[in-house]
């Protein structure tokens, strides 16, 4: 199954029946399937006039207490911030999957992950984080857009799919959970959806004017942060217990990474990877442990190097840790990594 | 006793933050009005906007949203969206509906959406100070147009109901003001039916409201009330611009 249609899948499993959208490659498809699948099962699919009418359609949906997303790609997203901000100051849950092309600007329309310090650290004005989930595999993106939607909810809070042009492209064998019949929902007595007669009225806002009063609301969502940073973070471990280069890749790329690190064990330099599955927040855990008994660390990214910035925090000064990568929808070459671990295992010589 | 006049139920009873002589607090009234006589308050979302109307949500009653600027057909597309059998309304600017936001009012409106707008058409950005609105008259003093609105760089006012009487989504289209209780009584159910339309599933209804900013303008509530007179109504004309929806209810 084709990366996007099996994100839009997941979420139609994962108990999402609103979906807006507006079309943009290298992620039409999700909207696509979207528009097949929802008219048959009761759902919404409603191609907006833009991608910030979209995430404010979310914004309307998730205040209503239903699980809403939108998806797009890198110049989409950039417009949507507003929204993503808004969303996270009213502490709405939503997804929003970013299949990221290259940019800045128009760009390009080939892979890309350039929008990590976006995803990361800006998505929008003002103190707040989204929930960031980087599939590597098209299994991974379905499991990874019911987690998202789990996890936005218990949170309350937006979660974001990151992932590039190659996995919403490609194609991969997938299995999908059995549909089930309830989907693990939390309750939403906050939702703005008629109150009924009976409860006060329930009012969806990010306005504070009282300084004091808007400090404490962004210290109490920060103190949530602090438990999720406590909790969630997530990656994946490869040969990295005895290995003296240890690779940093997320997405698409650690494909790339993976097999270069294996070429290298042939070789027999004991290379080893972190795969990051959580982006925000960002396993620091996992770096730092191997930053105990690792000599070097090589992040690759299809970017100038963003993610490196993490992996430099995290690793916080006790050893190297070296770049590589191509930008503007270039993808590395498993041949082009092996060769810069080599250097690096030839350099530790 | 009979009590033969009292605050809407649909209306809290808290202190507002509107000038005086400001037409927000009567169209508020006529809204909370409204949702009282149909009694919907128990399944209404009301949408604010950014705007000097951007607290509405601590004076209804009902559950409320704010919006971001402009966005508030959005908002309340997806509300309606989600709640299909409840009531959705957006409460917005000149500035909000007709700038900022134009793309969602027009695209709700040409998508048919089943909600109530109230857009209050006061000349002006009230909140922000009084800077130049899509709806100032030519002319028309503002702190952006110190020297009146040149019509040859700034541009024409847009006249709301007539560009979305145009769209086939469009079910009802109406504008009135408040200036006179002849009018307040007109706009009541103006505003009424849009609510009505609404519960009828007859599709997307806008009221606008002409009103006045005195602190803004420069003006005594009541010299604004007829600057109103003499130099808005002209403009914007008022009257129903579209109604599909069969004759009142």
């Amino acid at each position: 199954m084709k990366g996007n249609e099996a994100l839009a899948e997941a979420a139609i499993r994962s108990g999402c029946r609103h979906f807006f959208g507006y079309p943009i490659t290298p992620q039409t498809e999700v909207a696509a399937y979207m528009a097949k699948r929802m008219p048959k099962i009761g759902g919404t699919y409603l191609q907006a006039e833009s991608e910030i009418a979209a995430i404010n359609m979310v914004y309307g949906a998730a205040s209503a207490g239903v699980r809403a997303m939108t998806s797009s790609s890198s110049p989409g997203i950039s417009l949507k911030s507003e929204g993503i901000s808004y969303i996270a100051g009213a502490d709405l849950p939503c997804l929003i999957i970013n299949v990221q092309r290259g940019g800045p600007g128009l760009g390009g329309i080939q892979p890309s992950q350039a929008d990590y310090w976006q995803a990361t650290r800006a998505t929008g004005h003002g103190d707040f984080h989204v929930l960031v989930f980087a599939p590597s595999t098209i299994q991974e993106m379905v499991d990874l857009v019911g987690m998202a939607f789990e996890k936005a909810d218990a949170y309350r809070m937006p979660a974001m799919i990151l992932a590039d042009g190659m996995l919403g492209q490609m194609m991969e064998p997938v299995s999908f959970p059995e549909e089930a019949a309830e989907v693990k929902t939390v309750a939403k007595p906050w939702a703005t959806n008629g109150h009924e007669g009976k409860r006060a009225h329930n009012i969806v806002n990010s306005l504070y004017l009282k300084p004091d009063q808007l400090e404490k609301t962004i210290i109490d969502r920060f103190q949530r942060y602090e438990t999720i940073k406590a909790t969630e973070a997530r990656a994946e471990e490869y040969l990295v217990e005895d290995a003296e280069i240890v690779l940093v890749a997320y997405g698409a790329t650690a494909r790339i990474v993976k097999s270069a690190v294996n070429t290298a064990r042939e070789m027999g330099i004991r290379a080893g990877m972190i795969r990051p599955i959580t982006l925000w927040p960002y396993p620091v855990k996992n770096i730092q442990k191997a930053a105990e008994t690792a000599k070097h660390f090589l992040c690759v990214e299809m970017s100038m190097g963003q993610m490196v910035d993490d992996v430099r925090l995290a690793v916080n000064g006790k050893r190297p840790v070296d770049f590589f990568g191509h930008t503007g929808g270039v993808i590395p070459a498993p041949g082009e990594v092996l060769e810069k671990i080599k250097a690096i295992a030839g350099g530790a010589k | 006793m009979a009590v033969v006049f009292e605050r809407p139920k649909a209306l809290l009873d808290v202190p507002t933050h509107y000038c005086p002589g400001c037409t927000h607090g009567i169209i508020h009234r006529l809204v909370a009005e409204a949702i009282d006589t149909l009694g919907i308050e128990d399944k209404t979302v009301g949408v604010a906007p950014v705007g000097c109307a951007v607290m509405a949500y601590d004076y209804f009653a009902c559950d409320m949203v704010e919006a971001a600027h402009g966005r508030a057909p959005a908002v309340a597309t997806g509300l309606k969206r989600s709640l299909p059998d409840n009531v959705i309304f957006t409460y917005q600017g000149d500035g909000d509906l007709a700038a900022i936001g134009t793309a969602e009012t027009v695209h709700s409106a040409t998508r048919g959406e089943n909600i109530t707008v109230i857009f209050v058409n006061n000349a002006i950005y009230g909140m922000t100070g009084g800077q130049m609105a899509p709806t100032s008259l030519p002319g028309q003093v503002t702190q952006t147009t110190p020297y009146g609105r040149d019509v040859k760089t700034a541009g024409y006012p847009v006249r709301v109901c007539e560009m979305l009487s145009t769209l086939s989504g469009v079910a009802y289209a109406e504008r009135v003001t408040v200036d006179t209780p002849a009018h307040v009584r007109q706009a009541k159910a103006a505003i009424q039916k849009a609510f009505q339309n609404q519960i009828d599933k007859k599709g997307f209804s806008i009221v606008e409201v002409v009103s006045s900013c005195p602190t803004n303008w420069g003006l005594t509530p009541n010299e604004a009330l007829q600057w109103l007179r003499d130099n808005m109504l002209p403009y914007y004309p008022l009257g129903v611009y579209k109604d599909t929806t069969g004759g009142d209810k």
